[in-house]
């Protein structure tokens, strides 16, 4: 199925050095926190402006390393990862806040502020970083509030809040300051059925109407085929199959198809290796 | 052989302990300078720092309020034991004075600190970098060394001197309580003996530096503990613990130092 | 928690212990009368010998405290030490006053005492006491005391045999 696709939404088929309209690009990244043990070994990765694309793996396969890379956080081994066709690794430390303000990140369990109402939450960041008068601040995370549903529970504490609730309040705070460019890292984690489907609508939504391109980091196959654009699939730390939804729904790649269909044994093996089972039990 | 063997491993499980010691010797250190840097919001938006006062200090107040008060009471005790046998009951309120104002004051003002305020501290910070808090500040272009640690490393070294102030003062008042209301020393002899034998800059002033010094030792285990603790709930509460005990050696040990230089003249 | 119940306390904190500071530096380590004292005059007298005199010892007449010690140096000429007396201005002492270094209990800290005479001349700032008393020294006095000892015993040994002779 590589890059086999003429459909339009088929734009990363091969990575294009110099596409104006990349908004993130990784070329030929490796990472490891010891050169024994490499994370990620060559990943390249394409993702135009405005669109939502989602980076698939099963547990423990590097996808949240990819989001650490981008923000910053980590630094690549090698390779480049860049953000508007700058290395995020050779930014200066005001270039990097100054990318850091444009960018959101939905973290895994929402990482609310525990010490703060879920009002103050949201404009924590807008406290920090714009001198709006208070009023404005108010008016704006009300407004932010509401997007996702919970201008209700404004005054509640993070404690108070289901993990649906969370997520979403988690969700109001990653877009407080109109972030182009925002990081999803398993934002479906541990939630019930209908938070899972309001939390995806709410992704999809956000990234349409406030034009920002998303990066959505899950294991959650059947919501994703819901809701992005293209899908990139990386496991021991490579990218081994990528397409739009209807080629990978319809693709005969062995590692797809054993994800998608969630079946125990595959290209992935369900053993971890071992010697055989007759030397075992000699 | 194999007997040689286990004595060097002997020696190399020592030199590992050192070694890994003197590199969190080091990581602290450079986080106290990391501290310093980041401080200039603390003191820029006040907000953030009385916030955290009150969540080091006034929590703390009970707690040093009622074990100065007892420890003070318990010396006019057990001093006018030592003190009727020779007949000296008036120097009692030197003994109980230069005891809390020099020594007891800062010291186990600081230790209380340690247990109530500083494990609070590890146990705040590791819990926000275990729930992802930490990264997300970073990630929003808000460094957490600022936001988060400084205010309450400043808390508490502002925090921990008046603790011990007040705890030197309340232990007096408890000397003061037993030794003249229920034992029956002469009022007088109480304050006008102390006032004689207790110089405000060699003992007072000592005494105060002693506990500005534990609470910089002791505010930076807190929060360098909670910073550096393996982000999981097995970490965060190791990371509690060893805020407590290296807190407690920090003080003893800073506290024979202290002693050694400033009490010199006593000593020659 | 509103800002307001936290401001309040944290209030309460701060002015407790600054309270308790002042409380320790006042009341307890006397920084008033330290203060006092500055308004003062100072005097200057020669011992031959200090003993264990300190820096900010009392000084005392007829047991009332009426100053400090304020320094002490060794006069490099005499080999003298020459002790500056830090005195409160309300007492007055006669120029032909009497200091002497005492020992308060067998074993305690020691301080001048200050014994006035008849003189009706005041001592002003900066004048020197005449008449001055050092300290007794405990191995002074032993080595005293055996040396008398030992001139005595000759002495008594004679005293028998000298009475076996008079009769």
């Amino acid at each position: 199925m590589h890059s086999a696709s003429s459909n339009e939404r088929n734009f990363a088929s091969t990575p294009q050095p110099t596409d104006a309209s990349a908004h993130i690009e990784l070329r030929e990244v490796s990472f490891g926190y010891t050169p024994e043990r490499q994370i990620l070994s060559g990943v390249n990765l394409t993702v135009p402006r405005g669109k939502l694309v989602a980076v698939m793996g099963g547990s423990g396969c590097g996808k949240t390393t990819i989001l650490r890379l981008l923000c910053g956080q980590h630094v690549a081994s090698s390779g480049q990862v860049l953000v508007e066709g700058k290395d995020v690794a050779h930014m200066s430390r005001d270039e990097l806040f100054a990318h850091r303000r444009k960018l959101g990140m939905l973290f895994q369990f929402g990482a609310l502020f525990t010490d703060m109402s879920v009002f103050e939450n949201i404009a924590f960041p807008m406290r920090e970083h714009t001198d709006l008068p208070e009023a404005v601040i108010r008016d704006l995370v009300l407004l932010k509030l509401n997007a996702v549903g919970l201008r209700g529970a404004a005054q509640l504490r993070p404690s108070e809040l289901s993990g649906g609730m969370a997520r979403r309040v988690a969700l109001a705070r990653t877009i407080a300051l109109d972030p182009s460019l925002v990081l999803y890292d398993e934002p479906f984690a541990g939630l019930d059925p209908i938070s899972l489907s309001v939390v995806g609508q709410m992704i999809r939504k956000l990234n349409d109407a406030l034009g920002m391109t998303s990066i959505l980091v899950t294991h959650d196959i059947a919501e994703s085929l819901k809701i992005v654009d293209y899908i990139y699939f990386i496991s021991e730390g490579r990218v081994v199959a990528e397409g739009d939804v209807e080629s990978i729904k319809a693709s005969t790649d062995p590692f797809v198809k054993q994800f998608v269909n969630g079946e125990p044994d595959g290209p992935v093996r369900f053993h971890y290796p071992a010697v055989a089972l007759e030397e075992a039990f000699r | 052989m194999n007997f040689l063997a286990k004595i060097a491993d002997w020696f190399r499980s020592i030199g590992t302990a050192t070694r890994n010691g003197i590199t969190r010797l080091g990581f602290a250190t450079r986080f106290f300078w990391a501290i310093v840097r980041a401080s200039g919001p603390t003191f820029m938006r006040p907000r953030l720092l009385i916030r955290e006062i009150y969540h080091a200090g006034v929590l703390s107040l009970v707690i040093v309020l009622m074990s100065g008060l007892f420890i003070g009471m318990v010396l006019a005790l057990q001093g006018y034991e030592t003190l009727v046998r020779f007949g000296a009951t008036e120097a009692m309120g030197v003994l109980v004075a230069l005891s809390l104002v020099r020594e007891l004051g800062p010291v186990v003002a600081g230790l209380l600190f340690a247990s109530r305020a500083g494990s609070a501290m590890t146990a705040e910070i590791g819990l926000m970098k275990t729930t992802e808090q930490l990264a997300a500040m970073d990630v929003m272009a808000i460094d957490p060394v600022a936001r988060v640690v400084a205010p309450r490393f400043w808390a508490g070294v502002i925090s921990l001197p008046l603790l011990a102030a007040i705890f030197s003062m309340l232990g007096i008042y408890g000397g003061f309580l037993v030794g003249v209301k229920l034992i029956g020393i002469d009022g007088g002899a109480f304050w006008g003996q102390m006032q004689v034998a207790v110089d405000w800059r060699n003992d007072v002033m000592n005494g105060v530096i002693k506990s500005v010094v534990f609470a910089f030792a002791v505010s930076l285990i807190a929060v360098f503990e909670g910073y550096d603790a393996t982000p999981t709930a097995e970490g965060v509460s190791a990371a509690t613990t060893r805020t407590v005990v290296t807190s407690a050696l920090a003080i003893l040990a800073l506290d024979f130092v202290l002693t050694v230089f400033m009490f010199r003249g006593g000593v020659n | 928690m509103s800002k307001k119940t936290i401001d309040l306390w944290v209030g309460v904190f701060v002015a407790l212990g600054l309270g308790a500071l002042f409380f320790l530096a006042l009341k307890v380590g006397n920084l008033l009368n330290f203060k006092e004292q500055k308004n003062g005059y100072e005097v200057m007298a020669r011992f031959d010998n200090i003993g264990n005199l300190k820096p900010r010892a009392p000084i005392k007449s007829a047991g009332v405290v009426v100053g400090r010690v304020e320094s002490i140096k060794l006069d490099p000429q005499t080999y003298e030490a020459v002790v500056r007396l830090h005195l409160e201005k309300n007492f007055q002492f006669s120029r032909d006053t009497i200091a002497a270094i005492f020992t308060s209990g067998l074993l305690g800290e020691q301080f001048v005492g200050l014994e006035a005479g008849g003189d009706s001349q005041m001592l002003k700032d900066e004048e020197w006491i005449k008449k001055t008393q050092s300290a007794i020294q405990i191995e002074k006095l032993i080595s005293q005391f055996m040396f008398s000892k030992a001139q005595e015993t000759p002495a008594t040994t004679a005293a028998p045999s000298g009475a076996g002779v008079k009769p």
